[in-house]
């Protein structure tokens, strides 16, 4: 059985048909990529997986588990983390305090402290700018942050949304990097980047997504291969 | 050119002012006479006003963080400072404390009243949040505001009942609706000169010294907890984020309640204040209150706990200036007229800043 199994979901925004009927699985220790042009409902679908969004039918599990009906604080204490796209550090609290926000779920103190100074030999500019506020760093370093407070919740799943948006090349090199870095540690991971070149590169499988609708489903290595997938999303003609 | 254009309003302002200004109590030059000619009164006035204005404060810190959290003003709130002080006055009387009981006796009965006090309110504003406003919190900003209105009415009607119950609480007095007496139990001795053998030509009571103590207390209090501790930091998270919030893990119904228990837990201790300050408690003075506190609260910067600190002493320094050199009718015109200046040239108050995106 899979540790992260998705199931029919079909996701609303009052009138809006976002997700119509998507399923994918996600094994223990994978790296699964979400790809799909804008609007496709790649980040309705984590945040379904999260919580944020509630599935009008369907059913999100973890080893067997139903997680769809739980509150989102819950599916968080089943170590389901989400970095959510765009970031969403909190502004008006310190670097640090967003970190701990991170791990605002756990409570072995000592645990907690040793991942601080992960994350911060990870990104030292965020040990550098610890005591500012976060809505005063600049958009790579917010991202920064925002992957490092998803870091501090001791992820099982981590759910990536667009992690590299808006960072320079070595800092994507970074960010993907690190991803194979928990990969390793055996940290299960399901991405979503409109990167698709490095996403295919790093991951294990992935789906592609389209209007709502998953269309193909493949192992990463053929869907590198897959002539519309290079078409449609590898720039590849 | 440029410079008179720039100072035209502010020269007709001062203009009307001189000229119109006395209707409503405001007599530049006889004010000016007399602050020249009794100094020692300004000071005075200073001293209660910092009083009165400390218990305002902790009445608008309750609006203010709730505001910062769901951005609704809870009109209810002054209705549950008003609950606060009847507990207060409740608990006095079954303790059976008189002003001629001794010290440690008052101080006990204060003590508990305060307990009492602090406890209800804060389970009251928790039980309102639950019923009264959680299920509308993503409806439009208007239902919430209307539901707020109306606990408002149901609390005030509440306090109107309690004050009723006389063979209850023969502290109530006979009639349900008019001001009941509230024991001193403090009493006004003269700090300057009884404690210090100063010999001032102001006072400072007791009284006030308790007031302005206890308030500063309350405001370092939640001003640390707010910064340090881990519920603190949660509110500020919520506050400015839901649904980044939740992925922390923060249960924000939780949250949202705890910031409700604050500000009730606040508005039980203010009610209790204004009882051993004011001497006299009815079951209108939350709509007043309240609306002086929502006045301090909007005018140091809604949602901002050191503006709603800083509004509600500078509101209370105001109206003790405006009873002594304006007239005291005139009072409440007044301080609308700071909060309406303020609004028109600072419409996020005097330490409003937009912060952060709000979710
Ligand atoms: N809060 C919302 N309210 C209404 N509609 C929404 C909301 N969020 C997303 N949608 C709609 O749902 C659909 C899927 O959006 P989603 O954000 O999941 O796309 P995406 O694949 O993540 O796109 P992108 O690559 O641009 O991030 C879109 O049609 C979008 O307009
Ligand atoms: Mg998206």
């Amino acid at each position: 059985m899979s540790m992260l199994e998705v199931q029919n979901i079909h996701t609303y925004y009052d009138n809006i048909h976002a997700l119509k009927g998507i399923s994918l699985n996600v094994n223990e220790g994978e790296i699964v990529t979400l790809i799909g042009a804008n609007g496709a409902g790649k980040s309705t679908t984590l945040k379904t997986i999260s919580g944020l969004t509630k599935p009008r039918e369907g059913a999100v599990r973890l080893h067997g588990n139903p997680l769809h009906t739980l509150p989102a604080h819950k599916i968080v204490e089943q170590g389901i983390i989400m970095v959510p796209e765009g970031r969403r550090v909190f502004g008006v609290l310190t670097v640090s305090e967003n970190l701990e926000m991170g791990a605002f779920a756990r409570n072995d103190k000592q645990a907690i402290a040793q991942d601080l100074e992960k994350v911060y030999s990870l990104f030292p500019r965020l040990k550098e700018r610890r005591n500012q506020l976060a809505g005063t760093l600049s958009g790579g370093e917010q991202q920064m942050l925002a992957t490092g407070r998803g870091l501090m919740g001791r992820p099982r799943v981590l759910l990536l949304d667009e992690p590299s948006m808006g960072l320079a090349p070595v800092l994507v090199d970074l960010i993907f990097d690190t991803i194979q870095q928990l990969h390793k540690q055996g940290t299960t991971i399901l991405l979503v980047e409109q990167n698709a070149r490095m996403a295919l590169q790093v991951a294990d499988r992935g789906y592609v997504l389209q209007s709502g609708e998953i269309v193909l489903s493949d192992s990463a290595e053929n869907l590198r291969a897959n002539e519309s997938v290079q078409k449609a999303y590898l720039g590849i003609s | 050119m440029q410079l008179v254009r720039r100072f035209l309003p502010l020269v007709i302002g001062i203009y009307l002012l001189l000229f119109f200004g006395p209707l409503a109590g405001f007599d530049f030059f006889r004010i000016v006479g007399e602050i020249y000619n009794k100094p020692s009164l300004l000071l005075q006035q200073l001293i209660n006003g910092l009083a009165n204005g400390s218990i305002v404060a902790i009445v608008a810190l309750g609006y203010t963080l709730v505001y910062g959290i769901i951005e609704l003003v809870n009109f209810a709130h002054g209705d549950v400072f008003m609950l606060g002080a009847f507990m207060a006055l409740t608990v006095i009387g079954a303790t059976g404390v008189t002003e001629t009981s001794t010290a440690s006796e008052k101080l006990t009965a204060a003590l508990l009243a305060g307990a009492a006090a602090i406890i209800f309110c804060g389970v009251i504003n928790v039980i309102i949040e639950r019923f009264a406003y959680r299920r509308l919190r993503n409806a439009p900003r208007l239902a919430p505001l209307i539901s707020a209105i109306g606990v408002s009415f149901i609390v005030q009607n509440i306090g109107l009942f309690w004050g009723g119950l006389r063979s209850f609480f023969p502290i109530m007095g006979v009639n349900s609706a008019a001001p009941k007496a509230f024991p001193d139990l403090i009493g006004r001795v003269d700090v300057f000169k009884d404690w210090f053998g100063l010999d001032l030509p102001i006072t400072l009571s007791t009284k006030e010294l308790m007031v302005i103590v206890v308030a500063a207390a309350l405001m370092v209090g939640l001003r640390l907890l707010v910064q340090y501790t881990k519920i603190g930091k949660a509110m500020r998270a919520t506050a400015e984020n839901r649904d980044a919030a939740k992925i922390m893990g923060i249960d924000i119904d939780r949250v949202i309640s705890f910031t409700f228990l604050l500000g009730g837990a606040l508005a039980g201790a203010a009610g209790l204040m204004f009882g051993l300050y004011n001497n006299t408690v009815v079951f209108t003075m939350g709509f007043t209150g309240g609306l002086r506190a929502f006045t301090s609260a909007v005018l140091g910067g809604i949602g901002n706990i050191t503006g709603a600190m800083f509004g509600g002493i500078l509101i209370g320094l105001l109206a003790a200036f405006s009873d002594q050199y304006f007239s005291s009718r005139w009072t409440n015109a007044w301080v609308f007229a700071i909060l309406v200046t303020v609004m028109v040239f600072r419409p996020t108050g005097l330490m409003g800043e937009n912060v952060g995106q709000k979710a």
